[in-house]
């Protein structure tokens, strides 16, 4: 399992090179590994169906007792399933689409990653690991909605997807940090089991808004669903993949997860349904008005994932099955219609259902499939979307409260869902011819094969329910409904029942309201002016005080001026040292200074002229060379104390920092006195303060001592344990050698700032 | 940045080879006596920017053949893989590996990981204090 989720990103690092070689089939070859993926996990089916749960260890921190352990159940198989199955047909795709973008291998470098990423998400059983992996996605998603970085409205969309996602992360991770407090048990596989405890917890209600504040910024739930429609910047393919099928998914998937442990309650049932109902509505509503294909499609998403949001709230068996299976459906028709956007795009150039019309003679297999799988999308018999849709309204008519209001909102739903598959199943391919940007011909078959298997899925799952139930569904439902299986199943006709009259009435409906779409436009215009005061201007205004904050924070800390740093720098130590000494206390013991030898005390002499002339020179060649003596005189300290190795260090980078203030030394302006004499009081009162607060910090740390020492011990580990005479050494690169390798790393930073800084000011100035 | 001084650079001619030699020596016997990565790096260092003070830049570039950055990152990456090993043997990362040979004539060997990841610190100071030196000198011109 390990494995299968680090090929991918082994893969994403050799993509580049793989799509060097391979060329123009680039495409078909990287998505071999998706679809040995699929298979892989399609062999963990018969397993997960006898009711098994899979979970597969593997020690990452061991001293922190975070382990990279993976749960395998039908839940989490499911949208394995999902991401590897799509994921095969969306590099295949993407090859194709993208064959004429120069960047086509960074392409499969992020869309790989991000596929290891989500795999990784849904299949950890260990919270932090799935923490890991949700920011990974989140990176992903922001790098690929960025993919054509050249375009300012791709950048800023990305950035809005980033901080809204991650935002919502960094609630989830505190949420989760509660939840593993609750639960007792970083484990998923052990908190399901903790249901009780968890709810009866006192943080059961502060977790459970931080970890819906993490799901539903992912899941682009009211109020924060405005992301998730500007995302549509990135190409289609990922369009299709990570802000349909998948990564948007990731915020249900957690809800779906979770429901064992944080479901049941009061809170859950009505925060989730309502928020999962409204946003329904408001999704299907502002697609149903929006005309640019991406949009439409973007808005409906939001509706399903409103939808699924609310399934999951309501929590009856029946439910968890619907969303189970809603959740399938979804992603089959909702895939493949993205993909045929992409091909209305990549073949007739249109961007916008405005633009299209009468294309079904021009591209015959593309508009047979896509009208199939607007058939799902709308709900029509006997498509698998037809099934899942019965099952949604059946559990909100079961709902355990608020059944008007969630009918209310499901019925208008339904209505306007029919309507916005109309939009996209009728408009472009029926009616008079309408000119599209480019001679519209049939795509290849790279780009068809997604929308054919897709839509045709949901026709086989349509006809044959019973095969996704016993396939996948039941198995994910029960994971859902803490490994109790569920009393439900899926049926192609119920009987003549109330969810069967609403879907009869909603295609009605949908179909009358769609013959007026023109008009209903028209009627909605005052949307946009509103939509000027929605969330998203919430979170403009709250990104433009940020900026403005961090710029006036900039102009007062860092004003360039190499005095005004060194000076903060020094102050805010002094205090540090000053208050930590005020609220512990400092005890100098007695000094021995009887014992001072005559040549101790002679440098000491040395060091102080030094210092109190490297003060008052007026020469700064006299000062650089006062400094360079007090170095050497340290130097000799050391080595009167026999710390042998720090004396030749000190000698050494003495003598280096001497030259290079000589090669700075003649670029600095002349010496003038130009400073008032409250700035000459006020550095000095700065520098008498900081020296006093180091020469009683260090006076301190000779006297008091809470801790025994630790020297003996290293000199008797130094040859048995680090093979070494040279304590220091041992210490350098045998006992601490990530600290060195710390140092080392602000060394060479250091060495890069500086080149930059020479080298970019020089090309400035040319 | 020529001093033109005829003894800088008849000495600077001189001291050079036995400079660079005696860093090494003393990063091969830091483990044991005063010495190691850090201090052989300075000494290095030192010895090439005493060859820029004594001929010229350019051929003190020369005369490296590779530009002090490459040598800044060769050692972070040598550093870092010197940990490797032990990671391959199931012990924490970085745990130091050794490995001991007799040499003809009574000799001894010591071979270890630590070694590998001084010489990485040896190449990240010698690298960190050219690149900043020789910069900050041919930025003057």
């Amino acid at each position: 399992m390990l494995y299968a989720i680090l090929s991918t990103f082994v893969l994403a690092a050799l993509a580049p090179w793989v799509h060097r070689l391979t060329g123009r089939y680039s495409g078909w070859v990287l998505a071999l590994l998706p679809a040995a993926l699929f298979l892989y996990f399609a062999s963990f089916l018969p397993a997960i169906n006898a009711g098994e749960v899979v979970i597969l260890v593997t020690p990452w921190m061991p001293g922190l007792d975070i382990q990279l352990s993976f749960l395998v159940d039908g839940l989490s198989l499911l949208f394995a399933l999902l991401i590897s199955g799509i994921g095969f047909f969306i590099v295949s795709y993407a090859g194709r689409y993208l064959e004429k973008s120069r960047d086509l291998g960074r392409f499969y470098v992020l869309i790989l990653s991000f596929m290891g990423s989500m795999l990784g998400l849904v299949l950890a059983d260990n919270l932090v690991a799935m923490f890991v992996f949700w920011e990974l996605t989140s990176v992903t998603s922001y790098l690929l909605i960025g993919y054509n970085h050249e375009d300012l409205k791709a950048r800023k969309a990305a950035l809005q997807g980033l901080i809204v996602t991650v935002g919502g992360g960094l609630a989830l991770l505190a949420g989760i940090v509660m939840l593993a407090i609750a639960g007792g048990s970083y484990e998923l596989s052990e908190i399901l089991n903790s249901g009780d405890a968890v709810r009866e917890h006192a943080l059961y209600l502060p977790l459970l808004i931080l970890i819906l504040l993490g799901a539903f910024t992912k899941s682009a739930q009211v109020p924060f669903h405005f992301w998730l429609p500007n995302a549509m910047a990135a190409p289609t393919p990922v369009s299709a993949y990570l802000h349909s099928a998948t990564m948007v998914k990731a915020g249900i998937y957690l809800l779906a997860r979770l429901n064992p442990s944080l479901g049941g309650t009061e809170v859950w049932f009505t925060v989730l349904a309502l928020f999962g109902a409204v946003t329904m509505f408001v999704g299907v509503f502002l697609s149903f008005r929006s005309t640019g294909i991406k949009s439409v499609l973007a808005y409906s998403t939001v509706m399903a994932l409103g939808m699924l949001t609310m399934l999951i709230g309501i929590g009856t068996e029946t439910a968890l099955l619907a969303a189970m299976a809603f959740l399938l459906a979804h992603s089959l028709y909702k895939g493949a219609l993205f993909l045929v956007a992409g091909i209305l795009d990549h073949e007739a150039g249109a961007k916008d259902f405005l633009q299209t019309g009468g294309l079904r003679a021009a591209l015959p297999v593309t508009s047979a499939f896509a009208i199939l799988a607007a058939l799902s999308m709308a709900g029509v018999l006997p498509l698998f979307g037809f099934v899942a849709k019965e099952l949604m309204l059946e559990s909100v008519l079961g709902a355990p409260g608020l059944v008007p209001l969630l009918a209310l909102l499901a019925i208008a739903s339904a209505i306007l869902g029919v309507g916005v598959a109309a939009i996209v199943g009728i408009r472009p391919w029926f009616g008079p011819r309408v000119e599209t940007p480019k001679t519209p011909h049939e795509a290849p078959p790279a780009l068809v094969a997604g929308p054919v298997v897709l839509a045709s899925l949901g026709l086989v799952f349509g006809l044959g329910p019973g095969l996704a139930e016993g396939g996948i569904l039941a198995a994910a439902a029960q994971a859902v409904n803490g490994g109790v299986p569920v009393d439900a199943y899926l049926a192609l006709w119920h009987g003549l029942n109330w969810p069967l009259a609403i879907s009869v009435l909603a295609l009605v409906a949908g179909l009358f309201l769609y013959s007026r779409w023109e008009r209903v436009r028209e009627l909605l215009a005052w949307v946009d002016t509103a939509s000027r005061y929605g969330p998203e201007r919430g979170y403009d205004k709250m990104m433009d005080g940020i900026i403005g904050f961090s710029d006036w924070q900039t102009r007062v800390l860092q004003n360039g001026y190499l005095r005004f740093y060194i000076m903060f720098i020094i102050v805010a130590t002094a205090l540090m040292v000053g208050v930590t000494a005020q609220i512990f206390g400092v005890s100098v013991g007695p000094l021995a200074i009887a014992d001072l030898r005559v040549y101790e005390m002679a440098i000491v002499a040395i060091m102080a002229l030094s210092a109190l002339f490297a003060v008052l020179t007026r020469s700064r060649l006299g000062a650089v060379a006062a400094l360079g003596s007090f170095g050497f005189t340290v130097a000799l300290i050391f080595v009167l104390f026999s710390a042998l190795d720090v004396g030749i260090t000190q000698i050494l980078v003495e003598t280096l920092t001497v030259i290079l203030l000589v090669l700075v030394l003649f670029r600095l302006p002349g010496f003038l006195g130009l400073s008032p004499w409250w700035v000459k009081l006020r550095d000095a009162t700065i520098a008498l303060a900081a020296g006093g607060m180091v020469t009683l910090l260090i006076l301190s740390t000779h006297s008091a001592r809470e801790f025994d020492s630790i020297a003996q011990e290293l000199i008797e580990w130094s040859v048995p344990e680090g093979y070494g005479r040279n304590v220091v050494n041992v210490i350098l690169v045998d006992f601490r050698t990530l600290d060195t390798l710390g140092e080392i790393f602000v060394l060479a930073l250091a060495a890069v700032g500086v080149y930059a800084m020479i080298r970019f000011r020089a090309e400035d100035r040319r | 940045m020529n001093m033109h001084s005829l003894i800088l650079r008849t000495a600077g001619n001189f001291l050079l080879p036995l400079l660079l030699l005696f860093s090494v020596f003393l990063l091969l016997r830091g483990h044991d006596e005063p010495g190691g990565g850090f201090i052989a790096g300075l000494v290095a260092a030192g010895a090439i920017v005493l060859y820029v003070f004594s001929m010229d830049i350019a051929s003190a570039r020369r005369l490296l053949r590779v530009d002090p950055r490459d040598l800044l990152g060769a050692g972070m990456v040598i550093a870092v893989l010197s940990g490797a090993p032990a990671a391959f043997l199931g012990q924490p990362y970085f745990t130091a590996q050794w490995w001991e040979f007799g040499l003809p004539g009574g000799g001894e060997l010591k071979l270890s990981t630590v070694l590998i990841f001084d010489i990485g610190v040896y190449l990240v100071v010698v690298g960190a204090v050219l690149t900043i030196i020789l910069n900050l000198a041919e930025a003057e011109d």
